[in-house]
């Protein structure tokens, strides 16, 4: 049996890469990635608490982020190409319009 | 039986209301028809309540119509009052106001703003009625605000002219000084006896001793209505306004500030006898004050050039003998010098604005002369006028001014140095209004030298001053060239000297009311206030506190009583005032007829003297450095610069300018760089990480 430490562990490696990636990329495609992968880590130290815990909301949790994440994972790209179809750019720093 | 007194007091507000509302609509001729007839109306009713009053065995009458302001066991009610003192003053008010009202309809007939001065003058009338018939000195005060008002209003008449909004305004401040110390007075009044009703006050005031230790609440209740007095009534040191307040149309000037409004003082000062009477400091303060005054305007009245100006110089000089009169405890020969004041006055203003007309405008004396021939009704009245002003035996001032004087001599509160002055005010009088009177009406006409002029400046006999650089307002033209554009002097039209002349008979003959025993007559005057008004003798023995209502009071008349010395004393004394009118007279021919050259040597010689009596005394400047300078530099330096910019104003800018900077500080996060609102938002997840970690391990 693999400890669950290490599942957190892994767990909190991919959510901070996510976070760092959010943060220091500019391209909306990795932002948006970025997100996906720090939903992801979330999803697995759920797993991971369900198999420790022998319950199953773990799992139906794990369910419905993974059907919301699809959802947004749609609006998202169309929010993308739109932004792309009117800009033609997919640099965030240059989708700027609410700056002061 | 009911008076119905509120109906004379608001019969004229009636008509200020119709003529206020509805007037610019109204024809000249409707406008006039409603003044009049409010005022004819009030004057009727007035002579009715009289005669009811007379008839019915002359008891004070008070009507009550419920109250006006209670609080606790404190009310004041909305009652007027009538008895000896009210009925003399309503009479004359009412009287006066309606011959003024006439007048008026000739002289302002080719004025803009007919029907606002007629509604203002109904307003006065509405205003002084309140005043005199009022039985509280609430109410009273009510009357004394509103002609005060009314005042301001009709000084300012001619709003367009600076001069003559300005004299409104200084008009109604120095009013407001007054007013001060007035109120004042009011409030102690309510403080100490719990009522401002005449009868109640008085009654307990009569109670107490008389202040003769030393000064207390009566002697300081006496000074404060003395100082509100002088506002109102122009004595020493407020009587500054009353020769600006001549930009006011004449029959204004007659009306409010010669025969009735500035008389208020002398009134109040006689109503509140009780008070004055336990208060010898302050009754010393009167007559001081109405003497000082009386002199010191006569030797301002010696150097004008403008004939309202020497009038209204003229005014206060015998608003001054009023005073001293009520001074020296004389209050009936003050009143009744009020009385034929107000009927000679009248008569000297009308005349003068008369004069004004037929010269369409002038009122520089120095420019009028020989006018006798050609404005006949004009220089008739006015003669007689000035004769009685001046003196001259048998006339009404004669006997008025003469009871005033001899009372100063004689009476327990008199002193022989008031009298004194008071003379050599006589001698001023006769000599200036003789000095008026020749250089308006003897002489030759010196209006045309003026126009025809390659010599403008020397020509015309040059009197007092001829070269001088009087500040009196330029020749205001308020009465412009008229309809006819004729400048040659016309007669005014007969509803204008109808006025004239009625008070001319009034001027000869009223004072056969007051002859005193001395001279053969029966005071009745005198005797008819005594209920009201105590003699000096009763106010000496100290039979005060029976004086209440009293009509019974005859006894102390002091003609019955006077020793056959006293009326010796009193027909000597009566010789030196008529010797003085004469003097008076002599010296104005002399230096007006016979030797036109003698007064610019005169003022030659005299130099800086002259140059102060003619500049007033610099009073206006004394106070303008003194009191009116101080206070504009505090309010624009202190009060405004100092505490209203640099503390309140601050105080707002400055929380202002704090909040924007807050603002530009905290709007820097939103920078619309989605990174740094993710940065955000990572941030405070983290700080909520850390908290509930913190937490976890407590």
């Amino acid at each position: 049996m693999i400890p669950l430490w290490y599942y957190l562990l892994l767990s909190a490696f991919l959510f901070a890469c996510g976070v760092a990636g959010f943060l220091i990329k500019r391209n909306i495609i990795t932002i948006f990635m970025s997100i996906e992968l720090m939903l992801n880590a979330v999803n697995l130290s759920f797993i991971a608490f369900a198999t420790q815990w022998d319950s199953l909301n773990g799992q139906v949790f794990v369910f419905f982020v993974m059907v919301v994440a699809a959802a947004e994972a749609a609006v998202g790209l169309a929010i993308i190409i739109s932004v792309f179809r009117t800009r033609e750019t997919l640099n965030v720093d240059r989708v700027n319009l609410l700056k002061l | 039986m009911s008076l119905h007194l509120w109906l004379i007091p608001l019969l004229p507000a009636l008509g200020a209301v119709i003529n206020g509302l509805f007037g610019r609509r109204f024809p000249k001729a409707a406008v006039s028809t409603v003044a009049l007839t409010s005022t004819a109306l009030s004057f009727g009713w007035a002579v009715f309540a009289a005669l009811q009053f007379v008839g019915g065995g002359a008891a004070a009458v008070t009507e009550s119509h419920g109250a006006w302001i209670r609080a606790g066991s404190f009310s004041v009610e909305y009652g007027f009052y009538l008895d000896q003192l009210s009925m003399v003053m309503m009479l004359v008010v009412t009287g006066v106001g309606f011959l003024i009202h006439v007048y008026s309809v000739g002289y302002m007939a080719h004025e803009g703003g007919y029907y606002r001065f007629f509604s203002y003058l109904n307003l006065f009338m509405f205003f002084m009625l309140t005043l005199v018939l009022a039985d509280n000195y609430l109410l009273m005060f009510v009357g004394w605000e509103g002609v005060g008002l009314a005042s301001y209003l009709l000084i300012g008449f001619f709003f367009r002219r600076d001069s003559a909004a300005n004299a409104g305004k200084k008009a109604f401040i120095t009013n407001r000084v007054g007013d001060f110390g007035f109120l004042i007075a009011l409030f102690l009044l309510i403080k100490h006896f719990n009522t401002l009703q005449y009868s109640g006050v008085f009654k307990a005031v009569n109670a107490m001793p008389v202040e003769t230790a030393g000064a207390g609440l009566l002697t300081a209740i006496g000074l404060l209505m003395l100082f509100g007095a002088t506002g109102k009534s122009a004595q020493i040191p407020l009587f500054v306004w009353l020769p600006d307040a001549m930009e006011g149309p004449t029959p204004v000037s007659a009306l409010i500030h010669a025969a009735t409004m500035v008389t208020a003082g002398v009134y109040v000062i006689a109503r509140s006898n009780a008070v004055f009477n336990h208060a010898p400091i302050a009754l010393m303060a009167v007559a001081v004050v109405g003497c000082l005054t009386a002199i010191f305007a006569a030797t301002i009245g010696m150097a004008q050039n403008d004939i309202k100006r020497v009038l209204a110089y003229s005014t206060i000089s015998q608003l001054g003998y009023m005073f001293l009169a009520c001074g020296v405890a004389a209050y009936s020969a003050g009143i009744f010098h009020l009385m034929t004041h107000a009927f000679f006055k009248a008569l000297l203003f009308l005349g003068a604005g008369s004069v004004i007309h037929a010269l369409g405008g002038e009122q520089d004396m120095r420019r009028m002369g020989g006018l006798r021939h050609k404005i006949p009704y004009t220089y008739w009245t006015m003669t007689a006028a000035t004769f009685t002003i001046a003196g001259f035996p048998f006339l009404s001032g004669f006997f008025s001014k003469d009871e005033i004087l001899w009372q100063t001599f004689s009476s327990p509160h008199g002193h022989w140095v008031l009298w004194l002055v008071g003379v050599t005010t006589a001698f001023l009088t006769s000599f200036y209004m003789f000095r008026m009177w020749f250089m308006t009406f003897w002489g030759d006409y010196r209006g045309e030298a003026h126009e025809t002029g390659e010599h403008a400046g020397h020509a015309h006999a040059t009197p007092i001053g001829g070269h001088d650089t009087i500040a009196h307002a330029p020749a205001t033209g308020s009465h412009g060239q008229g309809a006819d554009g004729n400048s040659e002097p016309h007669e005014s039209p007969w509803i204008m000297l109808a006025p004239l002349v009625i008070l001319a008979v009034l001027s000869v003959v009223g004072g056969y009311v007051g002859v005193p025993h001395a001279l053969g007559g029966n005071n009745t005057f005198h005797k008819f206030l005594a209920p009201v008004l105590p003699s000096t003798a009763t106010v000496e023995t100290g039979t005060l506190a029976e004086h209440v209502a009293g009509p019974a009071q005859e006894s102390a008349s002091h003609g019955e009583s006077a020793s056959h010395e006293e009326v010796a004393m009193e027909r000597l004394l009566t010789g030196v005032s008529v010797a003085v009118a004469f003097a008076g007279f002599g010296l104005a021919w002399l230096l007006y007829v016979k030797r036109r050259d003698l007064p610019a040597k005169i003022t030659a010689s005299l130099g800086t003297v002259y140059k102060t009596v003619l500049n007033k005394y610099y009073v206006d400047e004394i106070y303008g450095a003194s009191v009116i300078g101080p206070i504009v530099e505090g309010s624009t330096k202190l009060l405004w610069r100092g505490i209203d910019v640099g503390a309140i104003d601050a105080t707002v800018n400055e929380a202002a300018r704090g909040a924007q900077d807050v603002s530009d500080g905290v709007r820097q996060q939103q920078s619309g760089n989605i990174r740094s609102y993710a940065g955000w938002v990572a941030a405070g997840a983290a700080l909520v990480i850390v908290y509930m970690v913190w937490m976890g391990t407590r």
